[in-house]
């Protein structure tokens, strides 16, 4: 009875991980904006991957998939925030993005902008 | 049941690395070719990983954590190379 | 005496609990590495500690991480119905600039991070003097009420772990 329910478990999540691994890359083909792109491998993948790697560690009763998912968890706002800078270095015209508060720069602006 | 799924999830996945592939060959811009590429590694720890399940060892968990590693730091060093020209100062 | 053993009590029990699953089995000998894993490496990159974050409320963080994990699973799903059923042209991206007072720079990047795995937002920059996010929305309607719900539902909580 138990096994049933953890068949069952695991494989919910191998097909909730299988979607929305799916729909990530997908997002990357179909949003139009470079900004926008950003956010389906952020979101979408990583849940993916996160789905797939929790059933690993049910069906294997292993506790090291843990760790791939932690890390994975870390990095993900990291490798966006570094995509992020270098799209607002060179594709972003600094007139679509608003001030910061208390009149400061942002830290990636380009030096053309601080000129003014 | 499992098995079901197993090869629903390893037949998403490869479909995902396939549009990851088509992306980077025909990417706007440079950011998108490394998200592609950030995103392939991703797609590729994911089937290693189901590999694991479907073979039933264990050995697979490294692969997969030293690739997680490298997808990590080669995906920054490519951003911090459109960024300033140069990745170590 | 404890305080000088252990200079750095969660970064000692966070990379004892990563070797112990990194090795994946309970045993005696594993329980004895950790330990001075545990113990040395706080003591070797003691250096590069000059400012510990110091945290008030240890056992609210657990509460926020739970927080956030459920907040990352029910914004994976938004965003794969704005990727599958939004038409294109109808998705309104925007900038959007959050001021922050966080005290520390641990909590602002905790903060950062956080944002990036949920509803929809993504950080883009910060601002030069540390006092406000620059962060990116995928489809906002009402970039107030997001800038409201960041303010409230994370930096609040984080406001209150962090002294």
């Amino acid at each position: 009875m138990i096994g049933t329910a953890l068949d069952l478990i695991i494989a919910a999540l191998l097909v909730l991980g299988g979607i929305f691994g799916l729909i990530g890359s997908f997002g990357l083909l179909r949003l139009r904006d470079a900004m926008q792109r950003l956010h389906a491998p952020t979101k979408a993948s990583t849940v993916g991957l996160g789905a797939v790697l929790i059933a690993s560690a049910i069906a294997g009763g292993s506790w090291q998939e843990v760790l791939v998912t932690l890390f994975i968890f870390l990095t993900a706002p990291l490798t966006a925030l570094y995509l992020a800078k270098t799209l607002i270095h060179g594709h972003i015209n600094p007139s679509d993005v608003p001030p910061a508060a208390n009149g400061a720069q942002w830290a990636a602006q380009p030096p053309v902008a601080q000129k003014q | 049941m499992i098995a079901l799924a197993l090869n629903f999830a390893i037949g998403c996945f490869a479909v995902a690395l396939l549009l990851n592939l088509w992306r980077l060959a025909f990417a706007p811009t440079n950011t998108d070719r490394i998200l592609a590429v950030d995103t392939m590694v991703v797609n590729i720890i994911a089937l290693i990983v189901l590999y694991g399940i479907k073979t039933a060892s264990g050995i697979n968990f490294e692969a997969a954590l030293l690739l997680a590693f490298t997808g990590f730091a080669s995906t920054i060093a490519f951003a911090k190379y459109l960024l300033r020209g140069s990745i170590i100062e | 005496m404890i305080a000088k053993i252990f200079p750095h009590p969660y970064l000692s029990l966070t990379l004892g609990v990563l070797w112990m699953l990194l090795v994946n089995r309970l045993a005696v000998g594993s329980l004895v590495m950790a330990t001075i894993l545990a113990i040395a490496i706080p003591h070797i990159s003691a250096a590069y500690w000059p400012a510990r974050p110091r945290l008030v409320r240890p056992m609210a963080l657990l509460g926020y991480i739970g927080l956030v994990l459920h907040d990352v699973v029910v914004s994976s799903f938004a965003v794969a119905k704005i990727i599958l059923f939004m038409p294109p042209a109808q998705i309104k991206s925007a900038f959007i600039t959050v001021p922050i007072d966080l005290p520390s720079p641990e909590a602002i990047t905790l903060l950062a991070g956080t944002i990036t795995m949920t509803p929809g937002t993504l950080t883009v920059d910060i601002a030069a003097d540390g006092r406000s996010l620059l962060i990116h929305s995928l489809h906002a309607p009402d970039q107030g009420a997001i800038r409201d719900e960041i303010k409230s539902r994370y930096e609040a909580r984080l406001k209150r772990i962090f002294a």
